[in-house]
């Protein structure tokens, strides 16, 4: 017989080994897939987690590896410091349309007058957008003890709404033929987010998610605020006890979730994206939270995490153009990635015992 | 001669770094209320752990009735006969007496069939209990009653019992004492854990006293002298917590009319509570499990904070303070929950260190954690208060109960409070540790700091109180001088109308 057996500490050693394990469990049971599917799978797997990094284009792939990550940890950084807490944050990809849509409506605002301070208002306008769509969960929480888990998921589909109507209303490029979508911000010098080093990938949404990464960091480890984080998730009335405020706690996880979450957007839509456009986001809100725990919560884990996301992102669309996999392959295949994880993760805290049944 | 009941000889069961149980034997024959004793870590959790199925022993065996007994699992253990009663209850506060029995049985017959087995034995054998109530309406006792009941309703020939009267009044022990001698008439043997010696005396026929998992001695607790055990089981010879008499000095805290509603639906409101604490003095707080105990703790340690002008601090109006602002002004607390609530958990005692001791001991700086210090003060606390765990680093959850409520009560008194409240200090501690825990209380007053200590072992408030009141529904009776007071008035003070039908039985 089997039997779980709690451990009394957590084992570090596990702690690290279980998202490594996750990715090589992840490559046998995907190659398995594959080869299902009729595909070799040892191309496949090399597609996707080779030809990136090192193939041919790989030129043109490392630049989109950063402008592929760099949301993923912006947003799977705010998330986290939610989840740490058990404030469950799900409506990021809402948060991250509105702070597109606010960042996006200041710039275009001043079209098309040229100034340098047009840039740092949308950073504040697009993070302002994030933290208050986050906000309605936050008070109607703290107010009516509402579940932020399904107010914040269904507040993705206003949002998604909002977008369609911008992009075919208010921020519709009067220029434009007809066709929905905003102007496009990269080609209005002072609302474009360019590569800081041309051709790099590296845009401001780069740098701000390195700073998140540091800013979390000592926050979880050195402040006030990041331990009363990490004591309520452990025993939320021990941190009751030692003077946390609960619902304090809440307006500011999902408040820095949100805004996080907005500041991608902004980047996004002045950065890679161009314009505001009805199909503007493509589910990183949703895939940061696998991001998120991938980084097992931690702001250093979310940043290797967001890399191996986006390395999934671009060779899975390779594999998708060059072998013909489909995209819902890829697809399981990330979602075996988050199932593996948290399958290997319980051995953190648990070990396995064998033993015979014996009957008295 | 008969086999005994149960017989274990040469019990060993290792754990990494630890020799939990050594070649532990020990006989127990039908009908024998046997007591085993020994500190905290002393293996007696193991032990009984073992006879009961939960753990398997690495060697060394064990006879029921002469016959080979090895239990893979509790279930195994109850088919056999063996029925324990733990400390911690795993009942369903949403549920009647009735249904949280039924869930506990393998093959549970229809609730009305049940009910009717609950009352025949619950009437059999002294213990009031009506199948139909919601458990989270019951007192402790009653909620006590319901593992009893559920244990005897599988006839067992031994009956394990942890720690059972740390929840009871007076009146209730008695009617336990009344119930376990029924049932030893009747043959069925009793294994008794207790750290109250003089328990042990009155009701228990032989002691097994274990000490860091050997057997260090057996005797005849009638014969032998409450400290004479205690030093057994100790390994040295124990002090007697001391207190000067002193006169208290000025009134640091006043509560004037205190009222809170109950936090939830299985709390209790604090109505009306009126006290002045002067500084060097102890008031003890006796009363009931669930009278109230947990809530004046809340509202004093600004876990949930009260309305304006109910509580007064050297002056200071603090009903609306949190926590944070109450450390700072000097008014300290610790709950009887240590893991979850006076702890957390998975976190590092450094970290638990710092949880209470942020504001006070200057850890917090400006918002910034000031984590080296953190480490030194609880290894200060470690130190003093003599926690065993190998570093500071441990996990709040690796250490015993009794190491952890040393390293709890240890933080708040290191912080040198003004005002101390505490709500059951020793709980589940062994007499060694209690008895320093109390000395630690007793010190603290003697440098002039308030203490309301809230328990439910009278003994031990009657050993450190200045002044006594009890809780009873959420009512607090006046204070008064525990010199002289009688276990009937406390009793009386304690008294709701449920414990007196309990009484009449």
């Amino acid at each position: 017989m089997i039997a779980l057996v709690k451990r009394p500490e957590a084992s570090r050693a596990f702690s690290l080994a279980a998202p490594l394990l996750a990715v090589l469990a992840t490559m046998v049971f995907g190659g398995l897939l594959f080869m299902a599917l009729g595909k070799d799978p040892f191309e496949a797997i090399t597609t996707i987690f080779w030809e990136p990094l090192f193939g041919e284009f790989a030129f043109f792939y490392r630049p989109q590896l950063l402008i592929k990550g760099a949301p993923l940890v912006l947003i799977a950084i705010g998330l986290s410091l939610g989840f740490k807490a058990g404030i469950w944050n799900i409506g990021a990809e809402g948060q991250y349309i509105m702070g597109a849509l606010f960042g996006a409506g200041v710039g275009l605002a001043f079209y098309p007058i040229e100034s340098a301070f047009i840039f740092p208002l949308m950073v504040i306008a697009g993070a302002f957008g994030g933290w208050i769509w986050a906000m309605i969960p936050a008070i109607l929480r703290v107010k009516f003890g509402t579940n932020e888990i399904l107010v914040s998921l269904m507040l993705v589909y206003v949002a998604e709404q909002f977008l369609a109507s911008m992009s075919l209303g208010l921020l519709k490029n009067p220029e434009g033929f007809g066709f929905p979508g905003s102007r496009n911000l990269q080609q209005y010098a002072s609302t474009h987010n360019a590569d800081l080093i041309a051709g790099s990938g590296m845009h401001w949404g780069v740098v701000a998610a390195f700073i998140a990464v540091i800013f979390a960091y000592v926050l979880l480890a050195r402040h006030r605020l990041g331990f009363a984080i990490r004591v309520t998730g452990d025993a939320p009335r021990a941190a009751a006890f030692s003077g946390v405020n609960p619902a304090r706690l809440v307006l500011f996880c999902l408040g820095m979730s949100g805004l996080l979450a907005g500041l991608a957007g902004m980047f996004e839509v002045s950065g890679p994206a161009g314009q505001v456009t009805i199909d503007f986001n493509v589910g990183y809100g949703f895939t940061a939270i696998i991001v998120a725990f991938l980084g097992r919560l931690h702001p250093v884990g979310i940043l290797f995490a967001g890399g191996l996301m986006a390395l999934t992102y671009i060779g899975g669309d390779i594999a998708q153009s060059k072998m013909g996999l489909p995209a819902a392959a890829i697809q399981v295949f990330q979602g075996m990635l988050l199932f593996f994880l948290l399958a290997f993760d319980l051995f953190t805290n648990y070990r396995l015992k064998f033993g015979r049944t014996e009957t008295a | 001669m008969t086999p005994p009941l149960l017989s274990l000889s040469a019990l060993t069961k290792a754990y990494p770094g630890v020799v939990a149980n050594d070649s532990v034997s020990l006989e127990i024959s039908a009908g024998q209320v046997h007591a085993l004793l020994g500190e905290n870590g002393a293996g007696k959790s193991t032990l009984v752990k073992m006879i009961y199925g939960l753990v398997k022993p690495d060697t060394g065996t064990m006879q029921m009735n002469g016959a080979p007994f090895t239990p893979s699992e509790p279930r195994a253990a109850r088919a056999a006969g063996v029925g324990m009663v733990f400390q911690h209850f795993s009942l369903f506060d949403a549920m009647t007496v009735a249904e949280n029995i039924a869930l506990g049985m393998e093959h549970a017959p229809k609730l009305s069939a049940l009910s009717a087995q609950i009352t025949k034995v619950s009437e059999a054998y002294g213990l009031p209990l009506s199948p139909d109530r919601i458990v989270g309406d019951l007192s402790a006792g009653e909620r006590q009653r319901v593992e009893i009941i559920r244990c005897l309703l599988q006839e067992p020939k031994l009956l394990i019992m942890d720690e059972p009267t740390s929840v009871l009044t007076p009146q209730e022990v008695g009617i336990l004492f009344k119930t376990l001698r029924k049932l030893s008439a009747e043959g069925t043997a009793i294994l008794y854990i207790s750290h109250k010696l003089e328990e042990i005396r009155t009701l228990c026929d032989h002691a097994t006293i274990l000490r860091l998992g050997k057997v260090v001695g057996e005797c005849t607790p009638r014969d032998t002298t409450a400290r004479e055990m205690a030093e057994m089981m100790v390994g040295k010879l124990l002090q007697t917590p001391t207190r000067a008499g002193q006169t208290a000095g000025d009134t640091v805290l006043t509560l004037t009319n205190l009222t809170a509603p109950a936090p939830n639906a299985f709390g209790m409101a604090l109505k009306d509570i009126s006290l002045e604490l002067r500084s060097g003095e102890i008031l003890g707080i006796g009363g009931v499990a669930g009278n109230g105990q947990d809530e004046l703790l809340a509202a004093l340690s600004g876990e949930r904070p009260v309305a304006r002008g109910m509580i007064s601090y050297k002056g200071t109006d603090i009903g609306p303070h949190g926590p944070t602002l109450r450390r700072k002004a000097g008014l300290l607390a610790a709950p009887e929950e240590r893991m979850g609530h006076a702890a957390a958990p998975d976190m590092s005692l450094t970290e638990n260190a710092m949880l209470t001791g942020a504001a006070r001991m200057g850890l917090d700086k400006s918002g910034f954690l000031d984590w080296p210090a953190a480490r030194t003060f609880a290894e200060a606390v470690i130190a003093k208060f003599d926690v065993r765990t190998p570093s500071a680093a441990s996990a709040a959850r690796s250490l015993s109960g009794g190491n952890l409520q040393k390293f709890v009560i240890g933080r708040e008194v290191m912080q040198a409070p003004e005002v101390f409240v505490v709500n059951q200090p020793t709980w589940g501690v062994d007499a060694s540790a209690a008895a320093d825990i109390r000395q630690a209380l007793l010190d603290l007053a003697k440098n002039g700091a308030a203490l309301i200590v809230i328990s439910q072992d009278l003994d031990e408030l009657m050993e450190i109180s200045d002044r006594f009141a009890a809780l009873n529904e959420g009512r607090l009776t006046p204070p008064r001088p525990a010199q002289g007071i009688t276990v009937e008035e406390i009793g009386l003070m304690m008294g709701g109308a449920h414990d007196m039908e309990v009484a009449h039985v």
